[in-house]
């Protein structure tokens, strides 16, 4: 059971509008295992996870949720193991950003004093408690991304509330600065190690390549390359990805390959 | 203020609004004889009863109904179509009841008194249930029901029950154009036992249905596709508050006529002092909607008494005003 696999992709296909999106992707993630996926724009990386929430009709293959084919979760079920923080959030009603958060309670009946506590606790991992109080809609759009994310976390908080937990964010740091970026980075993947399986979609390679356990590379909805981060991001790689010349070097600290532009 | 304060204190306010409704009119009456006649205690004053149970309690009765079910009605449209501007008007369910009334007035004017009053009550329902269930229809595909849609398609249909209603105002005479207009303006002044029952069958379904659905409410804020990622049925939640708006919305209208800015203005007001979460907003609005129907039937009976003035026009001339002023703070209202 500790080694299960928290999600399993299998031979994936999805077509959207007569387009094929998603082209045979296999990928699994572990409990505790962070997931990036790295690629062009339009390249597959958000139908991924959306396709694996169930926005989408498979056109071939399966998808797994701690063993279990994910079309057999009921919408309130799914709810509770798996949770997406999307590119950009549509809320234009002026909800306090305690409220916001709370909603992540929504598919969950663990009673409002629990709900409280997980609230400020998701708030304080996303440097979001000075604006508690606040309302959501007047802040900027760093800190909306960042209340949001506690919104997705405090969703998937407890590991009693569902065994299987899988987090799944959309580029979640592309409207932050440098510092909320080593932050929120650093706070996922302390949510990770909770036993909370992520999958990570992120344009900033370094970025990706410094915090994820394993990486995969879309073009076009196949599968360009697929591993670790050093065996990923490579020029040969990134060439065939991104159409550019790019040099790679080990960071001098953590040995993790750092993009360096031509 | 805080929410279950707003919430207390409307409901304070609104047994005094429907005691004051009883006793204001044409006749003011004492409150002891109004509380006597109501609780049955007292010496008996047979005028004041009369008045009472035939005329002024049921028009209260039904007032406080159509203004809370409108209110709360309009507070789940602003909801589900995430736009704070959305009223129930939007899914169609007035120009379709409209243009029902209107084809009633027009083609079975010689039927006049109480049964013709019911036949146009009957017309304006179903002018809004046809006009709800196309909106729906055009709006509903294999990959569900898309809200833009709903709310392109509620102007589409709007527009044809609108030039159908022209064109029957067109071919009216003089005496069917007057009741059209006093139709369209909207009034309480039918108001009679069998039409309280009814209107209150249809409100005590709403009054369950829709706050029922105040959690799947404050997720569908997010977006529909965050709605459905915390694990709420978005499309069963659409369908059942699409349907229930439409009764509640179309109830009201055949017994009141189209009574403007209630079901748009009494939301925003509530939201703009306890905030969005539909789990207080629902409840309060629909007694906020019950109070402001309430005071502006009770004006529109006693300004120029014995004459009435259709409420329709209070409500707008009272709301219009408020919605003047949102507009102007729109940015730290954040429309």
């Amino acid at each position: 059971m500790t080694s299960a696999n928290t999600l399993t992709v299998e031979a994936l296909s999805v077509t959207l509008g007569g387009r094929t999106c998603l082209h045979d992707v296999s990928v699994d993630i572990r409990a505790g295992e962070v997931l990036a996926v790295i690629g062009p724009n339009g390249a597959g990386k958000s139908s991924l996870i959306h396709t694996v929430i169930g926005d989408h009709r498979l056109s071939a293959g399966q998808i797994g949720l701690a063993g279990r084919p994910l079309a057999d979760y009921a919408d309130r079920e799914r709810a509770c193991h798996i949770a997406l923080l999307p590119q950009a959030s549509a809320l234009t009603f002026p909800f306090r950003v305690r409220d916001v958060v709370l909603l992540g309670r929504g598919p969950h009946a663990s009673g409002a004093r629990i709900d409280a506590r997980i609230v400020e606790a998701a708030c304080a991992a996303t440097d979001v408690t000075h604006l508690m109080d606040r309302v959501y809609t007047q802040l900027s759009g760093g800190e909306k991304q960042r209340a949001q994310l506690a919104r997705v976390l405090a969703q998937i908080w407890r590991a009693e509330d569902a065994g299987a937990r899988l987090l799944l964010l959309d580029e979640p740091v592309a409207a932050l600065d440098l510092g909320h970026q080593q932050q929120i980075m650093t706070r996922v993947r302390a949510f990770a190690r909770d036993g909370v399986a992520v999958m990570i979609v992120l344009h900033d390679i370094t970025l990706a390549a410094r915090h994820a356990d394993q990486m995969l590379a879309l073009r076009d909805g196949a599968v360009i390359a697929q591993g670790t981060p050093a065996e990923v991001v490579t020029p040969a790689h990134l060439q065939q990805l991104f159409d550019i010349q790019a040099r790679v070097i080990a960071h001098p600290a953590s040995g993790t390959p750092v993009v360096l532009h031509a | 203020m805080s929410r279950g304060g707003l919430v207390l204190l409307l409901s304070a306010i609104l047994p005094i609004c429907l005691l004051m409704a009883v006793m204001l009119g044409a006749v003011a009456l004492p409150a002891s004889g109004v509380l006597g006649a109501l609780t049955g205690l007292g010496t008996p004053d047979t005028r004041l009863a009369l008045i009472v149970d035939y005329i002024r309690l049921p028009r209260a009765l039904l007032t406080a109904l159509v203004g809370a079910l409108l209110a709360i009605c309009g507070a789940a449209m602003q909801g589900l179509f995430r736009n704070p501007l959305a009223d129930p008007s939007l899914i169609g369910v007035t120009a379709g009841a409209s243009a029902g009334a209107s084809l009633v007035i027009v083609f079975a004017g010689t039927l006049t008194g109480l049964a013709g009053l019911s036949l146009v009550s009957l017309g304006a329902f179903a002018g809004g249930t046809v006009a709800v269930m196309l909106v729906y229809r055009l709006a509903t595909g294999p990959a569900g029901t898309s809200v833009a849609t709903m709310l392109l398609a509620g102007i589409a249909i709007g527009a044809i029950a609108g030039s159908l209603t022209s064109l029957l105002e067109f071919y009216a005479d003089n005496d069917m154009l007057r009741r059209i207009s006093l139709w369209r303006m909207g009034g309480l002044d039918g108001a009679n036992w069998p039409r309280v029952a009814v209107v209150a069958g249809v409100a005590l379904v709403v009054f369950a249905v829709v706050p029922a659905q105040a959690r799947a409410l404050n997720a569908l804020l997010l977006g529909e596709s965050e709605a459905r990622h915390l694990g709420v049925a978005v499309d069963a939640v659409k369908r059942r508050l699409v349907l229930i708006v439409a009764a509640g919305v179309g109830v009201s209208v055949a017994v009141a006529g189209a009574i403007a800015f209630v079901g748009l203005v009494v939301p925003h007001i509530v939201r703009l002092l306890i905030g969005p979460d539909h789990r207080w907003l629902l409840p309060a609005s629909a007694l906020a909607g019950a109070i402001l129907l309430l005071v502006a039937d009770t004006l529109a009976r006693i300004v120029i008494a014995p004459t009435e003035l259709p409420v329709g026009l209070l409500t707008a001339l009272l709301g219009a005003p408020f919605f003047i002023s949102l507009l102007r703070r729109r940015r730290e209202y954040d429309l």
